[in-house]
């Protein structure tokens, strides 16, 4: 695995990147993954920022884990975000483990893996990084920039501090802040991990070791909050595991555990477990009306981007209130806003799947934002 | 629908918005009023409307669209953001018209507002000599199924503004191609003749 992480594409940030811990970090390595080609006129760039578990491998094959990428629903030839007609960038965001820099990187000073000694991260911090990669790329204004989740936020604050950077932009089921639910959330997967033995403070990494049970115990409680009550009593009720009966035991006898094991143990395999500390405690400091002083207005104030926000109905992660609390703002501040709320038993998950109706909402949005921006370019 | 087949109503509304300025139309359909406007006056358009499917097709169509409820959702837009708000044909529709009118009051600078008129003469002909609830084209549902729960007249909707002192600006009747202006002189007759009634207040 770690040879074929050498082989992913990597940027080498130099410029120097305060972070609001207030320590400062530079030449650190920003990994990315491209889709499709971008045009002469350097208007068909579309930035993707992807959630919490995801990385920069949005569609095809993931070459380190060679299953499919996070979004294959949505983005390849032919999709909403159609590869043969725009250009896809998405970053591993720093804190991650998919070539990012992030705590399983190697600290300079110690020779040894970061560990817990890297840096506390912000979704600010992740998106000023990014936006280094747009200039790498020599990309002065993306045509749309869009994600999910953790995604949204990202967007979201991308959008606040570099309102000059995108033509629209697509949050989908993400919030401006975290809730206390949100928050609680996370602290039960973070101290799932921390209580596993093997974690040892997050030395596991010296040993060459990884807190497995704590990890997947963190995805579980991840894996019940993306699905909704009823999705999840359509999908499982209570039929139970390849058995005809209780086994009267501890082991997985309803489907609905052998599915929560069953991911959670395969996601181990692919993350790193001080990754999802640093990551999830990035999304819970995450609060853009308090970066400007408990005004969600004037974090979009002079917006020129077009956005349309997209929650789904069944989320009861990040509820289509929340949503809609960032279409008010945004309707405050004078921006242009679409809101669609899809109609779904699907629950959060519903952005990563086959849904036709986002879908659609997503593919008509994008076309119609090329031709205005072309239009707009050509004047 | 194409600008040839676009309704007369949209025209007179089109008529009565002067160019580059900023419109809210509550209940946009499928966008074809908010297109006109865009393209036709290069006025800054925003749309609200529940059905989904009109949703995507206003998107689809490039125009902003908001998802949600008129009755309820009128709230997240702030005092007089509009120059002016838009409301066809859904007012007896609500469950309070007369809130949701202050509100629309409220968001716009001025307000146009457009009712199907329960005093056109073949809808008081279908009650008096037939004693059923009139079908008509601009009311084609009948009364178990149509959504209509407040129907009014032009001279309710003239008296009401009277009452509730809000400012008429100009009142256009309309039947099939032609429009004539309603004053307090012409109401009575007017209210006879006219399928629609637009209202330009506040």
């Amino acid at each position: 695995m770690n040879s074929k992480i050498e082989n992913i594409k990597k940027l080498s940030v130099s410029k120097p990147l305060k972070l609001d811990c207030g320590k400062t970090i530079n030449n650190f390595p920003l990994a990315y993954e491209t889709y499709g080609n971008l045009n002469e006129n350097k208007d068909n760039a579309v930035l993707v920022f992807h959630a919490l578990t995801g990385d920069q491998f949005v569609t095809g094959t993931n070459p380190i884990t060679n299953k499919e990428g996070w979004w294959v629903t949505a983005v390849g030839p032919g999709k909403a975000i159609d590869t043969d007609k725009y250009f896809i960038i998405c970053a591993n965001v720093i804190g991650g483990c998919m070539g990012s820099f992030g705590p399983k990187n190697i600290n300079p000073e110690t020779n040894k893996p970061y560990g817990l000694d890297f840096p506390v991260i912000t979704i600010k911090d992740m998106v000023k990084a990014q936006e280094s990669l747009l200039e790498h790329l020599g990309i002065k204004k993306l045509l749309c920039a869009t994600g999910g989740s953790m995604g949204g936020m990202q967007l979201l604050q991308f959008c606040s501090t570099f309102p000059d950077k995108t033509f629209s932009a697509i949050p989908i089921a993400c919030s401006s802040s975290h809730s206390a639910q949100n928050i609680a959330l996370n602290e039960l997967a973070r101290q799932a991990i921390m209580a596993d033995p093997v974690w040892d403070k997050g030395k596991y990494c010296l040993k060459n070791l990884q807190p497995k049970n704590g990890l997947a115990v963190a995805r579980m409680v991840g894996h019940i909050s993306y699905l909704s009550e009823k999705g999840m009593q359509e999908k499982f009720g209570r039929k139970l595991q390849e058995k005809a009966d209780y086994e009267f035991s501890f082991n997985a006898d309803f489907q609905v555990e052998s599915y929560l094991r069953h991911q959670g143990y395969a996601f181990v395999e692919r993350f790193d477990a001080n990754s999802i500390l640093y990551i999830t405690r990035a999304m819970d400091y995450f609060d853009l009306a308090k970066q400007f002083k408990g005004g969600l207005v004037k974090a979009f104030e002079n917006q020129k981007t077009k956005f349309l926000v997209i929650s789904f109905s069944s989320d009861w992660l990040y509820t289509s209130k929340e949503n809609k609390d960032i279409v008010i703002a945004l309707n405050s501040s004078g921006a242009d806003v679409s809101y669609s709320e899809i109609v779904t038993d699907k629950g959060h998950d519903s952005f990563l799947l086959n849904e036709p109706e986002f879908l659609k909402t997503l593919k008509g949005f994008l076309d119609s934002m090329y031709e205005k921006f072309k239009n707009e370019k050509r004047i | 629908m194409k600008n040839s087949k676009m309704k007369k109503e949209f025209k007179v509304i089109a008529e009565l918005l002067p160019n580059n300025t900023r419109v809210l139309d509550v209940g946009c359909g499928d966008g074809s009023l908010m297109n006109l406007l865009k393209v036709n006056k290069n006025i800054e358009v925003r749309g609200l409307e529940l059905d989904q499917d009109n949703v995507q097709k206003c998107i689809m169509k490039g125009l902003p669209v908001i998802q949600g409820n008129a009755e309820t959702e009128l709230h997240q837009f702030p005092n007089q953001s509009f120059d002016y708000v838009v409301l066809s044909q859904t007012l007896q529709a609500f469950y309070d018209p007369e809130k949701v009118l202050k509100e629309l009051l409220r968001i716009g600078k001025s307000v146009i507002v457009s009712i199907p008129n329960f005093g056109y003469w073949k809808v008081r002909i279908k009650l008096l000599l037939f004693g059923e609830m009139p079908v008509t084209k601009t009311l084609p549902n009948t009364w178990y199924n149509t959504p209509n729960l407040h129907m009014c007249t032009i001279k309710d909707l003239f008296n009401f503004c009277y009452e509730k002192k809000i400012k008429i600006n100009k009142v256009i009747g309309v039947n099939n191609n032609k429009t004539s202006l309603i004053k307090r002189g012409n109401l009575e007759i007017k209210n006879l003749f006219s399928k629609l009634g637009i209202f330009l207040i506040g």
